[in-house]
């Protein structure tokens, strides 16, 4: 069995992190350039980190498999990033922040980290305006906020739809100053295929360049791995095409514990699917949930028909009906679960009854065409270019889709896993959302453990292992991992059997999607419990990766990454079977109250579950961390 | 939704390596959906290519909604395809009709080598970005981001220049394979804030002596660039980096000099 | 010095370079034009102004060093930056490419600017050493006896009765030739091409442009080149017709 210790600071709330700041161990600042430490990643988090790492004067080398640290999936972020500065003076406050948060998270979070967060965000909109971030100004020239689903407060900081391309760039050029400087080495199209444990603790990586082919062996003295999330599983998702969970899969079979794997948040505003080539779901920002509202027709008889021939009386604006005091701006799970039930129900709009509307007529006529296009202009231009629909005219089809993944490597408070030297930061750890993340907070983690936790708390780690003391890359433990990974390789390269790797990816996305998504229940995931061993075993036999392993080959990246998909979704299944209520982002049909709101079970399930991987072909172990609520009262989540 | 599929004609350019030569292949596409995407059509036909035992034909993508920059995909002889304002992934296949031949090529300009098909290495840009495109602030070190206000103006036209996903398509529609919309757009962006006037004509200066060192041809004011660029980054920039550059190199000329450094 | 290095040196100095010199040539050939325009005055008038401008001795000297001067630093620059240009854009071209933003212009500086080269040089050894032409060179032409005073800025500068060389007749007799008067229109017809684009670029490289006049300027740009197209082509085609005898 793992050890979890949370290692949470002891001591009144507010000041566990001062304190812990104050009472943790420092390096000798002429120490630190003898100590190397690998990122993996160079999203929000991994960038941040690799470039405040680097200042301190770490020697630093960053892992990306993108072309570009640029292009991680960071940059898609479009509606804002929260911080708790109350410019707009409305009562918002660093408690607020923590309390909505966790809230939002159906208490399933760690109190201590989520509060911190919220400590950290003030300093983040700082750190990033002076980087020459452009984020929305109000005339008098001060930083403009807007509302975001779960809150009650205007506290999200936004550069206009692209929040997160600005934040990412903005990080970027942090790392590039750090890459000019000499204090980051950067590899791109470098993928991690295994993490190297040394003595238990972990000191390297393997990497295979995705251009030559080449596998090579990376040591360090702390391994940060910060590669984002997993929701691609799904195989349909709001993830780009590359994101990946193959860097804290293998973390996982090193001996990392993986967290919570079920939490998986549904995005309720997404443009609905078409037809079965497709490869990616498109997010409509929640901001849009500001102006929009969301209806369908009453009567399932109407739902072909034109929308604007349904008259006032003959609509339900469920969201605004059921949910009064937050309306249209719910939280995510809980917009998305509404979407689910009227569809369910044979009111979904469109071809496929698979969506709502998301109407802006009220604002239009509020605001005119041209106030709506000020603020959500190219959000209607992207709805255009992909449904060939005018969004002025016509309301938009919306439905939910998968978005997040709250699940991910267990760690501390010091963002350790439980394998010494393995940090993991940004969507990659399972750590501050708990069971749902609000909007505009995922930004704010990973910057957060970026910037401001992980340039602490790797010190206090490497405090404790002796300058120089690194193994060499040539050490038999590198050498093994390196072997190994060339064999799955060329293994994958040999079966040349019947089916592209798209065609696995796309059956284990449905059945994820029918018995791990929006609702799950024992039934369904004990089916797919069945079904994703089968596929993998057929996946093994029968996939055909063409081509070689010595250039850059495209079909046996992903073979590789939906390998590793084969077995997440898996102990996500199983995980979502173990995890006997509803919570957030994990909704099993067995337990809600009669409004088919979640139904959490406070005494047996407030705790994180970290699974630990036994080895191949046995059970994984559910270890559990206990959530202790010092400080927020644990109650029914209530957006009514 | 539409329902009417038809068939088109690829013709691609395949290469199997960096420096390796290469030729165009035509491969046909049937069962095509006008709601599909560019790209989708093309994992269509790479599934089909796979089974044949053809290699599939590798291109650059990743977000496919127009913002990480990844796709870069000459269309019918223009970059990113026949819209304007649009990425290559954001192209789909109601701008095309039964029995269309679309030739498909990769980026041409040698400081963006071909590393196999369609794919390019742009690895340039980012060393442009590492020669200044940055303010130098420690993290930590920031002061309260509401001490200095910036007008709004000012914050929207540095986020229209912000708003650059780094894609090379302006590098590609040039006839010169000059990187200046990208390389403008960069320095106004940092050039334009009250953050990055303290490096200013250090940023400039830098930024262009690198892109000039990495090959990049010089602009002749042809504006192919900002009609072919995803974002419509507009060529204004240009003109506010040349007068930048201008400034700084005269400024950079003028400078006191202190007793005795001279020596 | 560092300034040196920078406008030699870096793509945008020598744009900065070729744009400086531009506005030189230009303000050159603006004014050749006028003066030329004369022809279609009394004798002597444009007489009086070659005299004139023959008689500055050391001064115009120094306007032809720095014409010159101007005039290889442009074509240098230009040829430098098109060389590497044409080494950046690779071996291997678009099999398809589309224009989409670029002028007509613009898209044939470099083979416009190098027949006004051409040009130029014939123009060179045509009215000036007497090479191409001898048999209507000024200097092999009877001399011009001016009728009355010639004034540049209300002074008097050629006094009546001087005798001068006769620059009309050397044009009138130049042009007589249908191949030269051809030549010339061609080519000033390329130059006016060459100015339609550098004249509006040239705003651009200084940085001196945004897109609320660009359209305001381009015309200007237009009916300026227009003009002067005009203006040079008037000179060779009264001739050809008869017109100007
Ligand atoms: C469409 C969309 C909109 C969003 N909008 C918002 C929003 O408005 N507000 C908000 O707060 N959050 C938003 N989110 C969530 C948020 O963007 C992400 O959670 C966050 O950016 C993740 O950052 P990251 O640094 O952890 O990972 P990423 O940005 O995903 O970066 C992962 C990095 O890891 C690298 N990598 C991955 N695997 C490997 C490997 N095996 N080897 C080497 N390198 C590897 C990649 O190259 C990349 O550099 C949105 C998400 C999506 C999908
Ligand atoms: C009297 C003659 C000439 C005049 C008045 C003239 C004028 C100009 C001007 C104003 C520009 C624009 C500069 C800028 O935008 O930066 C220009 C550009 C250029 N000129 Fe000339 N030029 C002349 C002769 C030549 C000659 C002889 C050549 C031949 C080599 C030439 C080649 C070019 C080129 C290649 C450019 C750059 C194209 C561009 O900026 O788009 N020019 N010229
Ligand atoms: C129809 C058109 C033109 C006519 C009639 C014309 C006529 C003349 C004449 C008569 C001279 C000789 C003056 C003298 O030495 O007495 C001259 C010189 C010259 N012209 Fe032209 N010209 C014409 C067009 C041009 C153009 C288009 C250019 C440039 C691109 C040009 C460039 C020059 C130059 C450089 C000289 C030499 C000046 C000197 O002696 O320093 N001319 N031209
Ligand atoms: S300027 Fe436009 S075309 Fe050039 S890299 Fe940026 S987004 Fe792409
Ligand atoms: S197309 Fe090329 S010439 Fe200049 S204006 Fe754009 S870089
Ligand atoms: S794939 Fe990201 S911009 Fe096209």
């Amino acid at each position: 069995m793992a050890k979890l210790d949370s290692k949470v600071p002891p001591g009144e709330l507010s000041g566990k992190w001062r304190r812990h700041k104050a009472d943790i161990r420092l390096v000798n600042p002429a120490n630190k350039r003898k100590y190397e430490v690998i990122v993996v990643g160079a999203g929000l988090a991994g960038s941040s980190a690799a470039a405040s790492l680097a200042e301190m004067g770490y020697k630093v080398s960053c892992f990306v498999f993108h072309d570009s640290p640029r292009r991680a999936h960071s940059i898609a972020a479009q509606g804002g990033i929260n911080a708790a500065k109350n410019y707009q003076n409305d009562g918002d406050s660093v408690y607020r922040l923590f309390y909505d948060t966790i809230k939002g998270g159906d208490y399933r979070a760690r109190e201590a980290n989520v509060h911190r967060l919220a400590e950290v965000s003030v300093n983040i909109i700082d750190q990033c305006v002076a980087q020459g971030v452009p984020f929305a100004r109000e005339y008098g020239g001060l930083l403009d906020n807007r509302s975001f689903g779960g809150a009650q407060v205007s506290r999200t900081f936004y550069a206009r739809g692209q929040t997160g391309q600005q934040l990412l760039l903005g990080a970027y050029s942090a790392l590039s100053k750090g890459i000019a400087s000499g204090g980051i080495t950067l590899h791109t199209q470098s993928e991690m295929l295994d993490l190297v444990v040394v003595d238990g603790h972990a000191k390297g990586i393997i990497v295979r360049d995705l251009v030559t082919g080449t596998i090579t062996r990376h040591a360090a003295d702390a391994v940060i791995l910060a590669t984002g999330g997993y929701g691609n599983v799904f195989n349909l998702s709001t993830y780009a095409r590359g994101s990946n969970a193959t860097a804290i899969w293998r973390a996982y079979k090193r001996g990392a514990c993986f967290a919570n794997p079920c939490y998986t948040q549904i995005h309720p505003t997404c443009i609905p699917v078409t037809g079965d080539y497709q490869s990616k779901l498109t997010l409509m920002s929640e901001s849009l949930r500001n102006d929009g509202r969301i209806w369908v027709p009453k009567r399932k008889e109407d739902r072909l028909k034109p929308p604007a021939s349904i008259p006032e009386s003959d609509r339900d604006y469920y969201l605004e009906r059921i949910y009064p005091s937050f309306g249209n701006l719910c939280p995510r799970d809980v917009a998305s679960r509404a979407a689910k039930r009227v569809c369910d129900e044979g009111r979904g709009v469109g071809i496929s009854g698979l969506g709502v509307y998301l109407d802006f007529a009220e604002s239009i006529g509020r605001l005119g065409e041209s106030g709506v296009r000020e603020r959500y202009g190219n959000l209607f231009d992207i709805y255009k270019e992909i449904t060939n629909e005018n969004a002025y005219k016509v309301p938009m089809r919306i439905f939910p889709a998968v978005h997040y993944t709250m699940g991910g490597l267990w760690v501390d408070y010091n963002l350790m896993s439980n394998v010494p030297g393995l940090f993991v930061l940004g969507e990659a750890n399972f750590s501050d959302h708990g069971a749902n993340r609000l909007g505009a907070s995922a930004l704010m983690q990973g910057l957060g453990d970026g910037y401001f936790v992980i340039p602490y708390t790797v010190g206090d780690y490497l405090a404790s292992q002796k300058p120089g003391s690194r193994p060499s890359a040539d050490s038999q433990e590198f050498k093994t991992a390196e072997v190994e990974v060339a064999l799955t390789t060329s293994r994958m390269l040999s079966i040349k059997g019947k089916e592209p790797v798209s065609h696995y990816h796309k059956r284990l996305g449905q059945i994820m999607w029918q018995y791990c998504g929006m609702a799950r229940n024992k039934e369904g995931l004990e089916k797919a419990l069945q079904e994703i061993p089968a596929l993998r075993k057929e996946f093994w036999e029968n996939v055909h990766v063409p081509g070689s392993g010595d250039t850059m080959n495209q079909s046996l990246e992903r073979a590789g990454r939906v390998a590793d998909f084969l077995e997440l979704g898996e102990l996500m299944c199983r995980d979502a079977l173990a995890r006997e209520e509803s919570c957030g982002g994990h909704f099993r049909e067995e337990h809600q109250y009669p409004d088919g709101e979640c139904k959490r079970d406070d005494v047996n399930f407030a705790h994180v579950a970290a699974w630990e991987f036994a080895g191949e072909g046995k059970d994984p172990v559910r270890n559990t961390e206990p959530l202790n609520y010092e400080t927020v009262k644990m109650s029914v989540r209530n957006y009514k | 939704m539409s329902t009417n599929t038809f068939s088109v004609t690829v013709r691609v350019w395949r290469q199997d390596g960096p420096g390796r030569p290469g030729a165009f292949a035509d491969y046909p596409v049937a069962g095509v959906n006008p709601d599909m995407s560019f790209l989708e059509m093309l994992d269509v036909l790479n599934d089909e290519l796979t089974m044949k035992g053809i290699e599939p034909v590798a291109f650059a993508h990743d977000c496919r909604e127009g913002i990480c920059g990844t796709c870069s995909l000459v269309i019918d002889g223009k970059p990113h395809g026949p819209h304007h304002g649009v990425a290559s992934c954001q192209t789909y296949m109601r701008s095309y009709k039964d029995g269309d031949v679309i030739v498909v090529e990769p980026y041409r300009a040698r400081p963006f080598p071909v590393v196999k098909d369609l794919v390019t290495d742009r690895s340039a840009f980012d060393k442009i970005q590492q020669a200044g495109g940055f303010i130098s602030i420690r993290t930590g070190s920031a002061p309260e981001a509401n001490s200095v206000p910036v007008p709004k103006e000012v914050a929207d036209l540095a986020m229209d220049a912000a708003q650059c996903i780094g894609c090379g398509a302006c590098v590609a529609a040039c006839k010169n394979s000059s990187a200046m919309l990208f390389v403008a757009a960069k320095v106004s962006h940092l050039g334009l804030l009250p953050q990055g006037q303290p490096e200013r004509d250090r940023r400039v200066l830098a930024m262009v002596s690198t892109m000039d060192g990495l090959g990049f041809g010089s602009c002749t004011n042809q504006y192919e660039c900002s009609a072919a660029c995803p974002k419509l980054i507009s060529h204004d920039f240009i003109a506010r980096m040349n007068r930048d550059y201008a400034k700084a190199v005269f400024r950079s000329a003028f400078k006191p000099v202190a007793a005795g450094a001279e020596a | 010095m560092d300034l040196a290095r920078h406008l030699l040196r870096s793509t945008l100095g020598r744009k900065l370079i070729m744009a400086g010199t531009g506005v030189v040539l230009i303000g050159f050939v603006v004014g050749h034009l006028v003066g030329n325009l004369q022809v279609f005055e009394d004798p002597d008038r444009i007489n009086g102004y070659a005299h004139f401008l023959q008689s500055l001795g050391p001064v115009l000297w120094l306007v032809r060093i720095f014409l010159l001067v101007c005039v290889v630093l442009h074509i240098w620059s230009a040829t430098v930056l098109s060389l590497e240009s044409m080494k950046a854009r690779g071996s291997e071209p678009y099999r398809v490419k589309k224009w989409i933003g670029a002028t007509f212009a613009s898209r044939y500086m470099r083979g416009t600017g190098y027949v006004v080269l051409a040009f130029i040089l014939y123009h060179l050894a045509h009215f000036t050493l007497g090479a191409a032409q001898p048999a209507t060179f000024k200097e092999n032409l009877p001399h011009y006896v001016m009728k009355g005073d010639y004034h540049v800025l209300g002074v008097t500068v050629v006094r009546a009765g001087a005798e001068v060389l006769d620059c009309r007749q050397m044009v009138i007799g130049g042009f007589k030739n249908p191949v030269v008067a051809l030549f010339y229109m061609v080519a000033v017809g390329l130059l006016s091409l060459h100015l339609l684009h550098g004249a509006e670029s040239l705003f651009q490289t200084f940085g001196w442009k945004n897109h609320s006049w660009e359209r305001g300027l381009r015309a200007v740009v237009t009916l300026l080149c227009a003009a002067y197209f005009l203006g040079n082509l008037a000179i060779p085609g009264s001739v050809l017709l008869g017109m100007l005898r």
